[in-house]
């Protein structure tokens, strides 16, 4: 079985592999759109329609994106210190304490440009020390990371419940929701930054969250490959043992690492509360943690493959609810399926089609020296 | 006599909120002690349900919808063998993804196929599982102590309840007592010996996740055909990661894996109960407290604070046969 881990061409391993893995995820997706009793091309004009169809349609899908983009960079940071973090649902919904605290403090007394910055910092602190209990047991007790923040999520989603309903609910009204933010609580939109470019936004409640999403994948990227930390988070993610052997600090790796991603994670709570609705509802985070796992495998863990597929999956979002307007078979659980299957062929399966590629690859080499013979004669 | 009552209401709710958890947990058990984590039981079970409820409603028998959920899950199951054996990719990976095609798929086929908004047709009471009585059960009822005991806890549940209890002793005998339980353990703590004995390392592990599989179809049939007259949106609700909290908090032990899953399901009936009720001393307590008890207690028993969990040594590595 030497064979699939046979070096190829750069572009081949970050490139061609990658499509093909998604290509199939998306053919498979089409499949089941077919066994719904619908064409899957139709769907799949729906839903680049839906998503760049029009000026509304992309701001939602970069709205959506937004979520995503973090969550996704979570993620990532996470798989490049080895370790699985499949709790950045629970994080963001954490981190919306964070952003709801610092609006429901001074939305009526500062403007948004100085209540943001607070939000930022509460939403990244939040998430972080959501998500510092797991790394503290994974790094000094060795309680697997997995099982320990899939358990978080749930403990959140309870902790939310319980706080949404006693604590943060205004008195006399029913609904589970703090009470609606101020002008300060509430971030500008991007339409005029569109504009600039013809394109109206519109309703779309693209905000300058987004704008603040690509800041930090820059800073991520910064982080993991021009920094000491950064080396040190991947020594450890590429070999625990050579990690500890080199000297480096383990449970500080993994500590700071894993408060890094699930304050990524925290931040994504800023888009939706303090971006869009104004005030934190129940179940917010709305899966976007979940996402998160399946944008980062397919952006390779790489903040420039990341944004990219946070897009895709905006894409999906978007396109998915045009989808669901016109064709009533197909709804938004859609997305869960082809969220599913990328994670399995982009994830599990990735070098399922190694083995064959490497062959091709080999039968093309061979044909060539052998033609450079024939033509040398 | 009112306590006891009660005691007797509450301890029948705990059996019946356990039985899935007990199907899923052991279900778990068999892939995990081959070395093969599995955190996708919820897609599974899900599957299950799904499939069990929508084929006992098309040909209006129980028995072709049990068939059906156990043959769907053992699909899932087979998709995360060939992913995490054959494949070597990554099994927790591949266990999330099983989860969420399981979560979309349910809903947009049952749509499509049934239009009732994502549930299946309600179950007629020949396509599913109905109670059973034991034996001298209503001469029993009248009896004190002993009567309410046989006829109200023990008689009145349904086969696969019994069935998830019969499984108990029996796993323990396969794992602890037979030629195939003693490979399937010894491939989860060193393949390595286990393949220098002759024996196939990736065909055992292919058979403990397809007994994963089947049992998993199980815990989904139970769900959508014995307590309830069918399949609705994400009726496992989490059940699937709990049954794997249960899982750890049984140290991989088939005897405590049932213990668990007895003391999780009591849990759940205690927070039904209790919801709104003042207990003395203490005051309300916050129904999501309750909600989040088993996931608290597995993180406190993951950090070693109530004994230590050790996983199979060989759990989540694939075996490469050669390096």
């Amino acid at each position: 079985m030497a064979a699939p881990y046979a070096k190829l061409p750069k572009w081949v391993d970050f490139g061609l592999i990658p499509v093909i893995n998604i290509l199939v995820a998306f053919l498979i997706s089409g499949l089941v759109v077919w066994l719904a009793d619908e064409s899957p091309l139709q769907a799949a004009g729906l839903l680049i329609k839906g998503a760049f169809g029009y000026g509304e349609g992309i701001g939602y899908t970069l709205f959506y994106a937004t979520s995503f983009v973090f969550t996704g960079l979570s993620v990532a940071i996470a798989i490049h210190c080895g370790l699985f973090n499949i709790g950045s649902e629970g994080q963001a919904y954490i981190g919306g304490i964070g952003v709801a605290l610092a609006c429901l403090a001074f939305d009526s007394t500062l403007p948004w440009f100085l209540v943001f910055p607070i939000a930022i910092v509460g939403a990244a602190i939040f998430g972080a020390l959501w998500a510092f209990i797991p790394a503290y047991l994974q790094a000094k007790r060795g309680s697997h990371i997995v099982i320990t923040t899939i358990m978080f999520n749930f403990i959140a989603a309870s902790l939310m419940i319980y706080l949404l309903v006693d604590v943060f609910k205004p008195d006399g009204t029913m609904a589970p929701q703090t009470r609606g933010f101020a002008e300060g609580g509430q971030l500008p939109r991007l339409d005029w930054l569109f504009g600039i470019f013809g394109i109206r936004t519109g309703a779309a409640p693209l905000n300058i969250s987004f704008l603040l999403a690509l800041m930090a994948a820059f800073v991520v990227w910064v982080i993991i490959w021009r920094t000491r930390l950064g080396y040190e988070i991947r020594t450890r993610g590429f070999s625990p043992t050579a990690a500890k052997y080199a000297g480096i600090n383990e449970t500080r790796v993994i500590i700071i690492t894993m408060m890094i991603s699930g304050g990524l994670a925290g931040m994504m709570a800023l888009n939706p509360i303090m971006g869009d609705q104004h005030q934190m509802q129940l179940d917010f985070v709305a899966g976007a943690g979940f996402v998160g796992i399946a944008v980062a495998l397919m952006g390779r863990n790489h903040p420039a493959g990341i944004i990219p597929a946070a897009i895709l999956f905006g894409v999906l979002y978007q396109g998915g609810a045009e989808i669901s307007f016109e064709m009533p078979n197909i709804s938004r659980d859609m997305i869960v399926i082809i969220q599913g299957l990328v994670i399995l062929f982009a994830g599990a399966l990735e070098n399922m089609f190694r083995p064959f590629i490497v062959m091709f690859f080999a039968g093309l080499q061979k044909s060539n020296s052998s033609s450079a013979i024939e033509a040398g004669e | 006599m009112e306590f006891f009552e009660t005691t007797i209401l509450v301890l029948q709710s705990t059996i019946r909120l356990s039985v899935p958890l007990i199907f899923a947990a052991l279900a778990g058990l068999y892939s995990e002690r081959s070395g093969v984590f599995d955190i996708g039981l919820e897609g599974k079970m899900l599957a299950g349900a799904f499939a069990g409820a929508a084929i006992a409603s098309l040909y209006e028998s129980a028995m072709f919808g049990l068939l059906g959920a156990v043959i769907v899950s053992m699909g899932f199951a087979l998709i995360h063998a060939f992913a995490s054996i054959t494949q070597r990719g990554n099994q927790i990976v591949s266990g999330v993804a099983i989860n969420f095609i399981a979560a979309g798929a349910t809903v947009i086929l049952g749509q499509a196929w049934f239009r009732q908004g994502g549930r299946t047709p309600s179950l007629s009471s020949d396509a599913k599982f109905n109670a059973i009585e034991l034996p001298f059960a209503a001469e029993l009822a009248d009896v004190p102590i002993i009567g309410p005991i046989y006829s109200d806890l023990l008689s009145g549940h349904f086969a696969l309840t019994y069935l998830a209890f019969a499984l108990v002793p029996f796993t323990w005998w396969v794992l602890f007592r037979t030629r195939f339980g003693l490979r399937l353990r010894a491939v989860g703590e060193n393949p390595a010996a286990v393949d220098t004995a002759g024996i196939s390392v990736i065909w055992l592990r292919y058979r403990a996740v397809l007994c994963c599989g089947a049992l998993c179809g199980f815990a989904g049939a139970y769900l959508s055909m014995a307590i309830s007259a069918g399949f609705g949106k994400n009726m496992t609700a989490g059940s699937g990661f709990i049954a794997l909290a249960a899982l750890i908090f049984a140290k991989w032990k088939p005897v405590n894996v049932m213990l668990a899953c007895l003391l999780f399901g009591f849990l759940n009936a205690m927070e039904i109960r209790l919801q709104g009720k003042e207990l003395p001393l203490i005051g309300e307590i916050p129904i999501q407290f309750m909600q989040a008890l088993p996931y608290i207690l597995t993180v406190i028993l993951l950090a070693g604070f109530i004994g230590k969990a050790i996983p199979p040594k060989a759990g989540g590595v694939p075996y490469v046969k050669e390096r």
